[in-house]
């Protein structure tokens, strides 16, 4: 029996879009391949970073519908652990820091979601920044941290034991590698049914529960992946800059990660990118300039604005948009 | 001389003290984001540098201006009031029908206006103010020295606290709030001006703040940054109390600060961190919070 495949239109169209999701993946996977020849690559690196960052809160607050006020514990918790092993233990090849730093944020992550998620809403920003607050005066006064110092001289060393990563390049390479490891985990929990799930508890938790979901469990599965991927963008940053310092556990740094998010789109999986590339390059800009004291007012500005009428963020509106035109 | 477990009465004394006032500041802060959130259900990100605010304009009042502490008591509060209502007027009220989190998030873009506008033009490292005349020396009470300000602080804010729980549980203004914060629609088809309500508690709830600010001034340094992480503190503290009730929001305000005090005196190096683990416990046994109901 010869088996002609005939697809419905439906089918078709679903093919052609995730063709068009698949070339688009591979013409920005080559940007990112070719940016550092075009731009300063401490500075990309930067931007990656921040990107897997916000797109670690995204997970919790754009799929999850959880607004965590405490992502800097994690950001720092990788960073710090990553770092003061890097420092001790010269042996240590970056990549087994980076993984021990991971978990270690993954580990503080399970705690404070088992935590947070025994209050809803409003409750749980404030519980989570709280839980935060103990971590950061945790690590002002624990000995290994350096306190209000910081944690300086981390050695980049070799991957693997082989490959140095002392040239910007070299690292460079390294970070996009992770980001787009971090990124895949996303956009993979995000279309799973397990995403789904969540999703369905965004919208309607009391629905959820009534479907038979064990909501909780939901939850704080997404909170610990959230809290793991925030960890790794806390150790790789420290590794590329060399340093762990207390600014990334400070709630200034819970709310950045915010403003990256929301600019960008909260709930879209690119609008993290694009919002911590913004963010990031803002303030670049400005602590060069004249404006360098006011880098803190103009986040606060764009928080507003954003909050008032720009809601959907970047990537948001451009979807909007482009759903209203071509669909 | 009396030793409390191998600490001297006095200093036992002192230190309980000092988290009394502590906790008088808890108090009102938690006060006025409960009342705030109950009628608007937002929580006031804005309220640590409305506090903040309230001691600056005290500061400056005297500086400029030439206003003494008893006058900047009451104007400093009601300055900080009405430009709380022009916040809510132009702001909050565009996103009162939305998911309430972005009122957390708009006052919190709001918090890092004014706290990085002021520290451009003060610096973080603070002035400071001086105790009005009229309240400076102290008690001799025998096993304790007590400053007057320090009381004065006390019993200003026991008094305000009090005060307030009159007016929303015991007067007609304080029941339509009451009213509005279980079913505000229903408010409105009685004819009762909700939205002037809810304009009318936000100015009062951060008045409250600023109030608390006024009496800050002289104790503390008065700096950009020293509301910011008092309301983190302040954050845990409504954690552990829950929003639902005034005199639960001030009693649980005052217990922090004297476990806070308590902390300070045999293991000083968790002082700062004992509120947080009381929420985490308070989390665990209790997650309504002490004075919250089931949601």
């Amino acid at each position: 029996m010869a088996t002609t495949q005939t697809l419905t239109p439906t089918m078709e169209r679903q093919r052609r879009a995730n063709m068009r999701r698949n070339l688009l993946y591979i013409v920005l996977i080559a940007i990112g391949l070719v940016a550092p020849f075009f731009a300063y690559p401490v500075f990309l690196m930067k931007v990656l970073c921040f990107a897997l960052f916000a797109c670690a809160f995204n997970l919790l607050l754009g799929y999850a519908g959880l607004l965590s006020f405490g992502h800097a514990a994690f950001l720092a918790t990788g960073g710090y652990v990553t770092g003061y092993l890097l420092a001790s233990y010269p042996a240590l090849t970056p990549e087994m820091g980076i993984i021990v730093g991971t978990l270690a944020a993954l580990a503080l992550g399970t705690v404070f979601g088992a935590l947070a998620i025994r209050r809803q809403g409003i409750y749980f920003a404030m519980v989570t920044l709280a839980l935060a607050q103990l971590v950061f005066f945790f690590y002002v006064q624990a000995p290994f941290t350096g306190g209000e110092d910081g944690l300086h001289g981390v050695p980049r060393g070799e991957l693997f034991g082989v490959i140095s990563l002392r040239s910007n390049l070299a690292m460079y390479y390294f970070v996009f590698v992770i980001f787009l490891i971090g990124f895949a985990i996303v956009q993979r929990t995000v279309h799973s049914p397990y995403g789904q799930v969540l999703k369905a508890i965004r919208e309607n938790e009391p629905r959820a529960v009534s479907l038979g979901y064990n909501t909780d469990a939901y939850k704080l599965l997404a909170f610990i992946l959230s809290a793991g991927l925030a960890g790794l963008a806390g150790s790789t940053k420290t590794v590329v800059f060399q340093l762990a310092s207390l600014t990334d556990a400070h709630w200034h740094m819970s709310g950045e990660v915010i403003l990256m998010t929301l600019l960008g789109g909260v709930g879209t999986l690119f609008g993290p990118v694009v919002g911590a590339g913004l963010v990031v390059s803002l303030q670049h800009l400005l602590a060069q300039g004249a404006l360098g004291a006011w880098v803190g007012p103009i986040l606060g500005v764009i928080f507003v604005v954003c909050v008032l009428s720009f809601r959907s963020g970047i990537v948001g509106e451009i979807l909007k948009s482009y759903r209203k035109n071509f669909k | 001389m009396t030793m409390i477990f191998g600490v001297p009465f006095a200093v036992f004394m002192g230190q309980l003290m000092l988290g009394l006032i502590n906790g008088a500041f808890y108090a009102l802060l938690s006060l006025g984001l409960a009342v705030i959130f109950g009628l608007l259900k937002i929580v006031n990100f804005a309220h640590g540098a409305m506090y903040m605010l309230g001691a600056f304009a005290t500061l400056l009042g005297m500086r400029y201006l030439g206003i003494n502490y008893w006058a900047a008591l009451l104007l400093a509060p009601l300055v900080v009031g009405l430009f709380g209502m022009v916040i809510e007027r132009l702001l909050l009220r565009r996103i009162g029908h939305l998911d309430h989190l972005y009122g957390l998030l708009l006052t919190f873009g709001l918090a890092l206006i004014f706290e990085g506008t002021l520290v451009n033009f003060f610096g973080v490292s603070g002035a400071r103010y001086p105790t009005p005349e009229a309240l400076q020396g102290g008690f001799q009470l025998g096993f304790m020295f007590l400053p007057v300000y320090r009381a004065w602080v006390l019993l200003a804010a026991l008094v305000v606290c009090l005060g307030t729980w009159f007016i929303i549980e015991r007067t007609r203004l304080g029941a339509y709030l009451r009213a509005g914060t279980e079913n505000p629609a229903l408010m409105q088809s009685f004819g009762v001006n909700v939205p002037l309500l809810i304009t009318l508690t936000y100015g009062f709830g951060v008045a409250l703040a600023a109030f608390a600010g006024v009496l800050a001034a002289p104790l503390y340094p008065v700096s950009p940054t020293m509301g910011s992480n008092l309301l983190i503190v302040v954050f845990a503290v409504v954690v552990i109390g829950g929003m639902g009730s005034i005199l639960g929001a001030v009693l649980t305000g005052l217990g922090m600060g004297l476990i806070e005090g308590l902390t300070k005196v045999y293991y000083p190096e968790a002082a700062n961190t004992v509120i947080f683990l009381v929420m985490i416990l308070v989390l665990l046994i209790r997650p309504a919070g002490l004075f919250g109901k089931e949601a």
